[in-house]
C-alpha cells in the first residue's frame, strides 16, 4: 500500500493527528486558554483541506472505502462539528473548565473520528468500530461537567443505554453474517433476501440505529442525557451524532438492505409516525429551551425518514441537505441559547420574554434559526422540509406526508411560542445586553449565514443532488 | 448583441431602495431623494438605451422579425428536470417598450416628488418604497418565466400597499390600502391557481416555451374539459383574473378609486401608469395562447374590457373630487387596452394588440401627466374638491397648458398622440364585433366630456376666492410635467406598427378616416356640451342632475358597488361563511384542542412514569420496541 492510497482516508488521518497534537500540547503549553485558538485553527485547516477535490476508492481489502458522497457527508459533519468547537470557547475558558480544556476539543474529534469511519466503513466491522469510537467518547463528553451529578448522571445513561442497543445491534449483525456467510456489505446485499430471520436480523439492526438518532420508541434515553450533559454537548448530539447515524443509515438501507425496500418502508412509516407525534407532544410542553431544541429534534428526526423513504435519488439527496440545514438552524439556535445560558444563567423560555428589546441581533439570529426548524418559507428550513415530503411523495406515501404536515404544524405552534416570547410578551426585566465573544460571533455567523446560503442559494442542493445515490 | 447590462435596469432601483431603505436614519432626506432619483435616471437611460439598441440595431432576425432574447437567466429553483423557477431577463418588443414606460414615468415621479414631498415626515421611506415599487415593477416587466412573474406581481402589490397606506396615521389611507391589498390578492389566488394548473397540464413555466407558436405546448391543456371550456381556457380565465385585479376590471375594480389617498405621485407612477397596466401587459405576455388556442379565454378578455371602460366612463362624469375622476377615467382607459386585447387576432389580423401596446404607452404618459398635474393644483389649492376651484389658469399657466395637452390626448383630437392609438383600437373594435365598437365610441365622447368638464371646472368657471393665492410650482414639479407634455405630443407620432407586434413582424398601418372623423365628432361634441354646461360659472349642470335624479345619485354612488361588496363580505361571507367557521373553530377546533391539551397534560403524567429516570425501565421499553416490531414486520406480515 503506498501513500497516495493512505490519502483516502485523509478526512480520518487529520483528525486523528489534530487530536494528537491538542493532546500533546496540553503537556507543555503553560495558559491552557491558548489551546483553542490552536483546537480552531487546526480543525479550520481540516475543514478546509476536506473540502479540496479527492479521489475516491477502497482501502483494505474493501473494509474502507469513499465516494463523493461520503466525502461530502464527512464535510457537512465537520462543518457542523466547527461550529460547536466554535460555541463552546467561552464555556471552556472558564477557570473550573481550564485542566480539561485539551481533553473536550480532543474528545469531540475523536468521536468525529469515529462516524467517518463509520460512514466509510465497506463491511459490518468497520462500521461497528466506527459506531462505537462515536459513541464512548460521548459518553465521557456528557460527563464532563462530573462534579455536577446531573451531568455524570448523563454520562453514565448514555454508557449503559448504549452499551444496550449495542448489545441488540451486534445481535442483529451476527445473524446478518449467519444468514449470509460475510460481513462485507457488496457480498451482504446479494445474499440479503428478506428470509424471516434475516427480517428479524435487520430490525434488531434497525433497532440499534434507531437509538442513535433517537426515533421513538428507542429515544428516553435522550431526554435524560440531553438535559444533564452541558449545553454544547447536547448540542453535538443531538446535531452531528444524529446526523451521522441519519447518513450511515441512508447509507446502509440503500445498499445493503435494498432488496427488503419495501419491508423496511413499512418499519421506518411507523418508525416515523411515531417520532414525528411522541417528539412533537413532548416538545409541547417543555419550559426549558435546552429541553425544548433537544425534544423539538426528536420530532426533527421523524421528518428525516420521510426522505429515506423516497428510496430513490432524490431521498437520499435530500437527506443530506435537510441534515446540513438542521445542522446550521438548530446550531444557531442553540448557539444563542449557549450564549444566554453562559452570560446570565438563565435557560427557561419564560426568561426570554422581551429579549428582542435588549438584545435585537441575537434575538433575529434565533427568529431565523427557529422559522427554519418550523419550516416557515423563505427560510432555508421550508426547501428542507419541502423536499423531504417530495421524496415521500413521489413513492407514494400521502397519507404520511399528511400526517407530517400536521406535526409541521403542531411544532410551528411551540417554536413561535419562543418568538413570541422574545419579541412580543412584555418584560420589565430582560435579560441585560450580552457581550460575544469573538469565537461565539464567528460561529453564530456561520451558522446563520449557512442558514441563508444554503436556502437561497439553489447551487448548494444542485451539488448533493449531483451526487446522491437511489436503489438500483 | 449582448444584452446582458440590461439586468442592471432593475437592480439599480433595489440597490437604492435597500441603501435607502438599511441607512435612511443616516442618510440625510436630501441624500436619500437625491440617491432614489439618481438610480432611476440611470435606469432611464439604460432602458433608452437598450430599446435603441434592440428595436434599431439588434433586435431583428435576418427576416426583419423582432426576436425574444433572454439576455440574463439563472436557475434559482429545480423542482425537477423540466419544472424549474429561473430568475432573468427577457427582451420582446412589449417588454423593452414597458421598459421605457416605467422608467420613464417612475423617473419623472422621482424627480416631482423631491418637490411634491418636500418637508414631508417620512421622505427617506418614501423614497425607499418608490425604488422598491420601480425595481418590482422592472423586475415583473422583464420576467421571463410566468412564476418569476407572479413573485414580481406580489412585490409590486405589497410596494404599492406600503405606498398607499404612506399616511399611516390617517385611517382612510390604512383603509384604502388594506382594501387594496385584500382585493388585488383576492385576484391573485385566481392567478396563481391558474399558473399552477397552466403548468401542471405543460410542465413548464417558461414564457418562451409557452408561447412558442410552432410548439406544442401551446394546444397542449385543450383536450382535457371541465364544465364545457377545456383545461387551458380554465385557467387562462384564471390568470386573467389575476390582471383583472392589478387592472382594476370590473368588478374587481373597487380598490382603484380609494388608492387615491396615496400621494398624489404615487398614483401617477403606479395607479395611472406602471402597475395597474400589468393586467395588460401579463394577457399581452401571454397572448399567443389566447389567441390561438383558447379564443373563449379571449371573449372574456373583450367584454370585460368594454364593459369595464363603459362602466367607469360613466362614473367619472359624476365624481368632483379630482383624483377619484382620474381614477375612473384610468379605469376606463384600461378597459379600452384590454377590449383591444380581446378582439384582436394573431400575426396579420394583430391590429388590436398593437393598438393596446400603443394605447398602454401613450396612455402612461398623458395619465402620469395628468395625476402630477392634478398633484400641482392640489398641491396649490388644498383641497380634491372641484367645487373649491376655477378660474386657475390666470394663477398656474404651466400647469394649466400641460393639463390642456393631456385633455387634448385622452379625449383623442388630432395631432395628439391618444387620437393614433384610440383610432388603431376602434378599428381593430369594429373588424371584430361591433356591440364593443359602439360601446367604445360612446366612450370616447365621454371621455371627452368628464376630461373637459375637469378642466373647464379647475381652470375656467367660477372666479373661486382662494386664502392664500395660488401660484405655479417649483421648477422641479413643473419640469417633468413639461416633459410628458412633449411625449404627449409627439408620440402619437411613433410607427409602433412597426415595432410592437403580436408576431414581431411589422403591420403597416394608416388612418382609417371612416373611424377617425366619427370618432373625433364624438369627442368634440362631448367637449362642447362640457364648455357649455362648465366654462361659464352656470346653472344648467344643476338643472341638468335634477332631471336625472335617482340615476344620476346611482351613479355619483359609483353604483352602489361599495355597498354591495360590503352588503356580501358583511352579511354574506361574514354570517353564513365566517360565524360557522368562527363557532367550528371556537367549539370543535378549539375543544379539539383543549382536549388535546388535556390529553398531553394527562399523558405527559403518564409519560413522566417512562420518564422515570430509571435505567431499566428504559431498557424494557427498548426491549418492547424491538418485539413489537419483530411481531409486526416478522411474524405477521410474512403469513
Amino acid at each position: 500500500m503506498n501513500i497516495e492510497q493512505f490519502l483516502l482516508m485523509r478526512h480520518e488521518l487529520l483528525l486523528v493527528i489534530t487530536a494528537l497534537i491538542l493532546i500533546v500540547a496540553e503537556i507543555f503549553v503553560a495558559d491552557k486558554t491558548k489551546i483553542i485558538p490552536l483546537g480552531v485553527g487546526l480543525f479550520f485547516v481540516n475543514l478546509v483541506i476536506g473540502f479540496l477535490p479527492a479521489q475516491t476508492g477502497t482501502l483494505f481489502g474493501g473494509m474502507f472505502h469513499n465516494t463523493d458522497m461520503t466525502i461530502m457527508m464527512k464535510n457537512v459533519l465537520n462543518i457542523g462539528t466547527f461550529i460547536v468547537i466554535l460555541q463552546s470557547a467561552a464555556w471552556l475558558k472558564k477557570p473550573e473548565n481550564h485542566d480539561k480544556l485539551a481533553e473536550f476539543i480532543a474528545l469531540l474529534i475523536s468521536t468525529l473520528v469515529g462516524m467517518q469511519f463509520m460512514i466509510s466503513s465497506g463491511d459490518f466491522l468497520m462500521f461497528y468500530i466506527g459506531l462505537e469510537t462515536a459513541t464512548i467518547p460521548v459518553a465521557a463528553l456528557a460527563a464532563f461537567e462530573r462534579i455536577r451529578n446531573r451531568s455524570a448522571e448523563a454520562g453514565v445513561k448514555l454508557i449503559l443505554s448504549s452499551a444496550l442497543s449495542s448489545g441488540v445491534l451486534l445481535y442483529g449483525l451476527s445473524m446478518i453474517y449467519g444468514t449470509t456467510g460475510s460481513i462485507y456489505f457488496d457480498a451482504v446485499a446479494l445474499a440479503f433476501t428478506g428470509t424471516q430471520l434475516q427480517t428479524l436480523a435487520f430490525i434488531y439492526f434497525l433497532a440499534g440505529m434507531a437509538f442513535k438518532i433517537s426515533l421513538v420508541p428507542f429515544h428516553l434515553w435522550a431526554a435524560d442525557v440531553y438535559e444533564g450533559a452541558p449545553i454544547n454537548v447536547t448540542s453535538y448530539l443531538s446535531v452531528v451524532s444524529k446526523g451521522a447515524a441519519v447518513f450511515i443509515l441512508t447509507i446502509l438501507l440503500f445498499t445493503v438492505f435494498s432488496k427488503i425496500v419495501a419491508m423496511w418502508q413499512n418499519v421506518l412509516y411507523t418508525l416515523a409516525v411515531l417520532t414525528m407525534t411522541v417528539g412533537n407532544l413532548f416538545a409541547l410542553r417543555q419550559k426549558n429551551i435546552k429541553r425544548f431544541l433537544a425534544f423539538s429534534s426528536i420530532a426533527q428526526a421523524g421528518f428525516i425518514l420521510l426522505g429515506m423513504m423516497g428510496a430513490n435519488e432524490l431521498g437520499s439527496a435530500t437527506v443530506v441537505y435537510f441534515v446540513l440545514i438542521y445542522i446550521f438552524s438548530n446550531l444557531s439556535a442553540f448557539g444563542v441559547a449557549t450564549l444566554i445560558s453562559n452570560n446570565s444563567g438563565k435557560e427557561n423560555i419564560d426568561e426570554y420574554n422581551g429579549f428582542y428589546s435588549t438584545n435585537p441581533g441575537l434575538s433575529l439570529i434565533m427568529l431565523l434559526a427557529l422559522f427554519s426548524l418550523a419550516g416557515i418559507p423563505p427560510v432555508a428550513g421550508f426547501f428542507a422540509k419541502f423536499f423531504l415530503f417530495t421524496a415521500a411523495a413521489s413513492a407514494g406515501y400521502y397519507w404520511l406526508v399528511f400526517i407530517a404536515v400536521i406535526n409541521a404544524t403542531i411544532s410551528l405552534f411551540y417554536y413561535l411560542l419562543v418568538v413570541k416570547a422574545m419579541f412580543i410578551n412584555k418584560n420589565d426585566n430582560p435579560i441585560a445586553p450580552i457581550t460575544i465573544d469573538i469565537y461565539s460571533k464567528v460561529g453564530l455567523i456561520l451558522a446563520a449565514v449557512g442558514l441563508v446560503v444554503t436556502g437561497l442559494w439553489s447551487d448548494v442542493f444542485e451539488v448533493i443532488r449531483g451526487l446522491s445515490f437511489g436503489i438500483n | 448583441m449582448d444584452f446582458s447590462y440590461s439586468v442592471l435596469i432593475p437592480l439599480i432601483p433595489l440597490f437604492a431602495f435597500l441603501i435607502i431603505g438599511l441607512g435612511g436614519n443616516k442618510l440625510k432626506a436630501l441624500a436619500s431623494g437625491l440617491l432614489g432619483t439618481t438610480g432611476l435616471g440611470v435606469s432611464f437611460i439604460l432602458s433608452l438605451y437598450t430599446a435603441y439598441q434592440y428595436f434599431f440595431v439588434f433586435g431583428k432576425s435576418a427576416e426583419g422579425v423582432y426576436q425574444k432574447i433572454v439576455a440574463f437567466d439563472m436557475v434559482w429553483l429545480r423542482f425537477t428536470e423540466t419544472l424549474h423557477i429561473n430568475m432573468g431577463v427577457l427582451l420582446d418588443p412589449i417588454s423593452v417598450m414597458m421598459l421605457v414606460v416605467v422608467t420613464t414615468v417612475s423617473f419623472m415621479v422621482h424627480i416631482y416628488s423631491m418637490g411634491y414631498m418636500k418637508g414631508e415626515v417620512g421622505f427617506e421611506r418614501f423614497f425607499a418604497f418608490l425604488s422598491l415599487f420601480s425595481f418590482s415593477m422592472l423586475g415583473l416587466v422583464l420576467a421571463t418565466n410566468i412564476f418569476q412573474m407572479y413573485m414580481f406581481w406580489e412585490l409590486v402589490g405589497v410596494s404599492s400597499f406600503l405606498l398607499i397606506g404612506f399616511y399611516y396615521q390617517k385611517p382612510s389611507a390604512v383603509a384604502a390600502s388594506k382594501k387594496a391589498f385584500i382585493v388585488t390578492r383576492f385576484a391573485d389566488l385566481g392567478f396563481l391557481i391558474g399558473i399552477l394548473l397552466y403548468s401542471y397540464s405543460t410542465g413548464t413555466f417558461d414564457f418562451g416555451l409557452l408561447t412558442n407558436v410552432d410548439g406544442e405546448l401551446i394546444r397542449k391543456g385543450t383536450e382535457a374539459g371541465f364544465l364545457g371550456l377545456s383545461m387551458l381556457t380554465w385557467s387562462l380565465i384564471l390568470v386573467f383574473m389575476g390582471g383583472a385585479g392589478k387592472s382594476a376590471m370590473f368588478p374587481l375594480h373597487i380598490w382603484l378609486p380609494d388608492a387615491m389617498e396615496g400621494p398624489t405621485p404615487v398614483s401617477a407612477l403606479i395607479h395611472a401608469a406602471t402597475m395597474v397596466v400589468a393586467g395588460v401587459y401579463l394577457v399581452a405576455r401571454l397572448f399567443p395562447v389566447y389567441a390561438l388556442s383558447s379564443p373563449d379565454a379571449l371573449e372574456v378578455v373583450a367584454y370585460i374590457g368594454a364593459f369595464s371602460s363603459l362602466f367607469a366612463a360613466i362614473i367619472a362624469c359624476t365624481q368632483f373630487d379630482i383624483k377619484r375622476v382620474l381614477a375612473f377615467s384610468t379605469m376606463s382607459q384600461i378597459g379600452y387596452m384590454m377590449l383591444a386585447l380581446g378582439v384582436s387576432g394573431y400575426g396579420e389580423h394583430g391590429i388590436g394588440y398593437m393598438a393596446s401596446m400603443f394605447h398602454l404607452f401613450t396612455h402612461a404618459m398623458f395619465k402620469a401627466l395628468l395625476f402630477l398635474a392634478a398633484g400641482a393644483i392640489i398641491h396649490a389649492v388644498h383641497t380634491n374638491d372641484l367645487r373649491e376651484m376655477g378660474g386657475l389658469r390666470k394663477y398656474m399657466p404651466i400647469t394649466h397648458i400641460t393639463f390642456f395637452v393631456a385633455l387634448m390626448a385622452i379625449a383623442g383630437i388630432p395631432p395628439f398622440s391618444g387620437f393614433f392609438s384610440k383610432d388603431e383600437i376602434l378599428v381593430a373594435a369594429f373588424e371584430h364585433n361591433k356591440i364593443i365598437f359602439f360601446s367604445s365610441m360612446l366612450v370616447a365622447g365621454l371621455t371627452a366630456f368628464y376630461m373637459s368638464r375637469l378642466y373647464f371646472s379647475i381652470f375656467w368657471g367660477k372666479n373661486t376666492h382662494y386664502h392664500h393665492t395660488p401660484h405655479e410650482t417649483s421648477p422641479v414639479m413643473y419640469i417633468p410635467l413639461i416633459f410628458l407634455a412633449l411625449v404627449t405630443v409627439f408620440a402619437g407620432f411613433i410607427p409602433f406598427g412597426e415595432l410592437v407586434t403580436s408576431d414581431g413582424k411589422a403591420l403597416h398601418l394608416h388612418i382609417h378616416w371612416n373611424i377617425a372623423i366619427p370618432a373625433v365628432l364624438v369627442a368634440l361634441t362631448g367637449i362642447g356640451v362640457a364648455t357649455a354646461l362648465y366654462m361659464k360659472e352656470s346653472k344648467t349642470p344643476d338643472k341638468v342632475v335634477a332631471s336625472l335624479g335617482g340615476v344620476y345619485k346611482t351613479i355619483l354612488n359609483k353604483f352602489y358597488f361599495d355597498e354591495i361588496y360590503m352588503f356580501v363580505t358583511k352579511k354574506i361571507i361574514f354570517n353564513l361563511i365566517s360565524k360557522p367557521i368562527a363557532w367550528f373553530d371556537r367549539h370543535i377546533v378549539d375543544g379539539t384542542m383543549d382536549g388535546i391539551g388535556w390529553v398531553t397534560t394527562t399523558s405527559s403524567e403518564k409519560m413522566k412514569n417512562f420518564q422515570s429516570g430509571q435505567l431499566q425501565q428504559y431498557a424494557i421499553v427498548f426491549i418492547s420496541g424491538v418485539i413489537a416490531l419483530v411481531l409486526i414486520f416478522s411474524y405477521f406480515s410474512t403469513n
